[in-house]
């Protein structure tokens, strides 16, 4: 555990990327089978302990740390698994020596809801402050320590001299700690066999088409849906279904497992059925509908009359056992158009190619798109293999040009991590009438982007000198600045008490030249919704 | 007679000793300070008469050219003032020249800590704990999460990164008073003989320490020096410069900082410090809370830090206490 921590902490107080990625292989290649494969884990957020949660962190510093300087503390701190490391009591009289991180591992498996009262205070006694800090962040499965799952599988790639993408394959096909991986990374054995397991491919992405054109001789255009992007694998006999960052989904939609019975490995849009999405060629609801399913561990049978799902497909990697993934684009759209017919035409359809003369032809109809909740259009090299991840040159997005609107601050919160002392989670709101006539400020959303790092140190003084009141975490500010909010989409909701829920809504500029009472209306916002 | 302690009172703007006509600390300039040391949020140029330590005198005519009115009092002499009150001067041991004043009037004893610490320092001679009735005590590392380790290891950790990059310098940054010093007699007393090479804003106030007979060893500036002489050495600077343009001239820096706020990580990150050294001279939190017992006063008036913190333990230790609200403290020195 002692490494562990201290691998932790040169991780915290390292800025650059390729010494994060020097530390964790260094780590990698020094630390045994388990151990490493643990740590690795935790790492990339692959380890979850039931018993253990936040709160059951802040119950037992309750009952060893006054509140009062219980709270004081970890206001300051401002991580919680930070302040409690630094108050944990040191234990009195002999204890044993720090556990190994498999170890740890093993007992924290082991440990229920009532055991972990007892247990956990056990093991934080065998620690040092490091060590209690690294414990309790692989505890509580949140790292939060600025380190992404892929940057952990890039450093293993690194360390051990293996492709990312073979890891990357591998990765959703074993569990940790990972003993094939490494067997087959740091010991030359066969690679874990992974033929007839339905595992998660990584998704090919797409780069954002700034300025400047593509040649449609090169490039095909197909619309960019307004859904979530999924992978609907069928292999050994089993169906899953995965969101974009990989995760298991299967269980939320499952009339999407239950359609696909052949072998095959399909990237799509999932979309609920419906008459608004693409106009002539659509029939997919609005993204409002899919987020009513979104999120569910079970479904009721009324949710999957109300909002059944279906799979626009873009393209295949994998049909009947043959990987198609080296193939150039337009071989395995054929092949995908070809294998159409065999899958539920409920369930199942493709996304249509946008025709167009040429590149300014394609730009009128992107224009005429917003009307569609189309999110924009998507440009695929013609040649273009299927590879994972962000390749220059072979795939674009091309969106639509965002919303926006002008609107006031009211309520600012302090943001968490590095943020933590500055007030950079921003609540806005619009008028519900007309400002001289009396109206109210109504909270339509919420930003905690689009900002850059000096416009977050003058916005986090701006609201430590109007704030009007406080409570808890949250200042609210005297309603004197104007922020004109970028948004994908607004839709109706019953969750909000203005009726309203913007997608991504983001910081677009600060309008200090701008009078609040000339901020835009709630009536103007209700008008770009296109339910 | 008039009422108990009433001739000593908590303004915005210092501490007040009415019938002498003095302030202690004042933020801003009177006609009789009374200073506890030279750090910027203690000792203010602009006062008719500053009356303190030697070295705390030396440190202000430095600083801020403080030259006339001045009146120098040695640690443990004891000084009349008008009205009938005398005042002490005791070592804080907080830095070079740093004094607790024991104020006695009618009987009775308040002593002003300034800033004060409990860990030795080869710099300043150690705190001395002095009953009282009313001990006005700082509290700038008030959270019971500041717990100093011994400053052994921290220097231990220093000399190791160091000897892992033989190619690079370690770039500490350290207050331009007291702190710098204390690093640099604390790496000697490590064992560490190799030159170390300062920032020019740090020059001054080491040959005034060695002035005063502390011995910091062969100490080179930066400015004198290219980048090959300093790979696999200290550099010093000001916490100001570590991540300025000043630093590109040094060889592949690796940035260290000692302050008590490196207990905290979120706090060395924002520094982008590599390598945090917890090293402080004011007390932590187990040393503020056993030097009010061990000074055992009637009352305890805590001033700036993290006063919150420290009232609360007075109150579940049934120790009466209250918060002072003064202005302009600002942690210069941490
Ligand atoms: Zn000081
Ligand atoms: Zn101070």
């Amino acid at each position: 555990m002692e490494q562990f921590a201290a691998l932790l902490d040169a991780l915290v107080y390292t800025s650059s990327r390729n010494a994060k990625l020097a530390l964790i292989a260094d780590y990698l290649h020094q630390t045994p089978d388990p151990d490493r494969g643990w740590a690795l884990a935790a790492l990339t957020d692959g380890l979850d302990f039931k018993a253990v949660k936040a709160s059951t962190i802040r119950n037992l510093m309750k009952e060893r740390v006054d509140p009062v300087l219980w709270s004081l503390s970890r206001d300051f701190v401002g991580d919680t698994a930070e302040t409690a490391s630094l108050l944990w009591p040191n234990p009195i009289g002999e204890t044993l020596p720090p556990p190994s991180v498999s170890e740890t591992v093993d007992m924290l498996q082991a440990m229920n809801r009532t055991s972990v009262i007892t247990e956990l205070p056990r093991l934080l006694d065998r620690l040092d402050v490091s060590g209690r800090y690294a414990l309790i962040k692989l505890a509580t499965g949140a790292m939060r320590i600025g380190i992404s799952a892929r940057l952990g599988k890039v450093a293993f790639a690194q360390g051990f001299g293996v492709s990312v993408d073979d890891v990357e394959e591998y990765w959703h096909g074993i569990a940790p700690p990972y003993t094939e991986l490494f067997d087959w990374a740091a010991h030359g054995k066969a690679p874990p066999d992974t033929e007839n397991m339905p595992l998660f491919r990584p998704f090919m992405l797409a780069h954002p088409l700034e300025d400047g054109t593509v040649d449609l001789a090169d490039y095909v255009a197909e619309w960019k849906w307004d859904g979530i992007r999924v992978q609907l694998v069928h292999a050994g006999g089993e169906t899953r279904l995965y969101s974009r960052s990989g995760d298991d989904i299967t269980a939320t939609f499952p009339e999407m497992a239950e359609a696909l019975t052949i072998p095959a490995v399909l990237d799509g849009e999932l979309l609920v059925q419906g008459q608004h999405q693409g106009g002539e060629t659509g029939g997919a609801a609005s993204f409002n509908a899919l987020q009513q399913r979104l999120g569910r561990k079970t479904v009721s049978k009324k949710m999957l009359s109300e909002f059944p799902a279906f799979v626009r497909l873009y393209d295949a990697l994998g049909l009947e056992g043959e990987d198609l993934r080296k193939l150039p684009w337009e071989q395995r759209r054929q092949r995908l158009e070809a294998f159409l017919p065999r899958l539920p035409a409920t369930r199942f359809d493709l996304s249509q190619i946008v025709e167009a003369r040429d590149f300014a032809h394609l730009a009128q109809i992107r224009e005429g798109t917003r009307a569609d909740a189309i999110e924009g259009l998507m440009l695929k090299r013609r040649d273009s293999p299927y590879v994972a991840g962000r390749k220059t040159g072979l795939w674009y997005k091309w969106k639509r040009d965002p919303l926006l609107i002008d609107c006031v601050l009211m309520y600012a919160q302090r943001g968490s991590g590095k943020r933590s002392s500055f007030y950079s989670d921003y609540t806005f709101g619009c008028w519900d009438g007309d400002p001289d006539k009396g109206a109210e400020l109504l909270p339509v959303g919420k930003a905690y982007s689009g900002f850059t790092d000096t416009e977050l140190k003058w916005l986090d003084k701006y609201v430590r000198q109007h704030t009007i009141n406080r409570f808890g975490p949250v200042r609210e500010t005297d309603k004197s600045l104007t922020f004109e909010v970028a948004f994908d989409s607004v839709h109706l909701s019953k969750r909000h008490k203005s009726g309203l829920a913007m997608r991504f809504p983001r910081i677009h500029r600060i309008r200090k030249d701008k009078p609040v009472h000339e901020a835009d209306r709630i009536d103007t916002l209700r008008a770009m919704v296109r339910d | 007679m008039s009422a108990p302690f009433s001739w000593i009172r908590p303004e915005p703007h210092g501490i007040h000793v009415v019938p002498a006509d003095c302030w202690i600390d004042p933020s801003r300039a009177v006609d009789r300070a009374l200073v506890t040391h030279g750090h910027a949020d203690h000792a203010r140029g602009g006062h008719g008469a500053t009356i303190a330590t030697p070295e705390t005198l030396a440190i202000m005519k430095l600083r801020y050219n403080t030259d006339e009115g001045t009146q120098a009092v040695h640690y443990g002499e004891t000084i009349t003032l008008l009205g009938n009150v005398s005042a002490t001067y005791i070592p804080a041991g907080h830095v070079l020249g740093s004094a607790q004043i024991l104020l006695e009037h009618a009987g009775e004893r308040v002593v002003v800590t300034g800033d004060y610490k409990r860990r030795t320092d080869p710099t300043c001679p150690p705190f001395e704990v002095t009953p009282c009735d009313i001990f006005i005590t700082e509290a700038t590392f008030g959270l019971p999460l500041f717990t100093h380790p011994p400053i052994e290891e921290e220097m231990a950790k220093l000399l190791a990164r160091l000897a892992a990059h033989p190619d690079s310098c370690v770039l500490v940054g350290a207050y331009a008073l007291g702190k710098a010093q204390r690093v640099i007699a604390e790496l000697r007393r490590a064992g560490h003989h190799e030159p170390i090479y300062l920032h020019g804003a740090m020059e001054k106030m080491c040959r005034l320490y060695e002035e005063f007979g502390v011995d910091l060893g062969p100490l080179r500036l930066v400015s004198d020096h290219t980048k090959d002489d300093m790979r696999g050495h200290i550099v010093i600077c000001p916490p100001s410069a570590l991540n300025d343009r000043w630093s590109r001239r040094l060889p592949d820096p690796i940035t260290a900082m000692a302050s008590g706020w490196m207990r905290v990580r979120q706090r060395a990150r924002q520094r982008n410090v590599e390598l945090p050294l917890i090293i402080s001279d004011h007390a932590d939190w187990n040393e503020l809370t056993r030097t009010i017992e061990e000074v055992n006063p009637a009352e305890s008036w805590i001033t700036h830090g993290r006063e919150e913190a420290l009232l609360r333990w007075c109150q579940l230790h049934q120790r009466r206490a209250r918060a002072l609200a003064l202005v302009g403290y600002e942690d210069e020195d941490d």
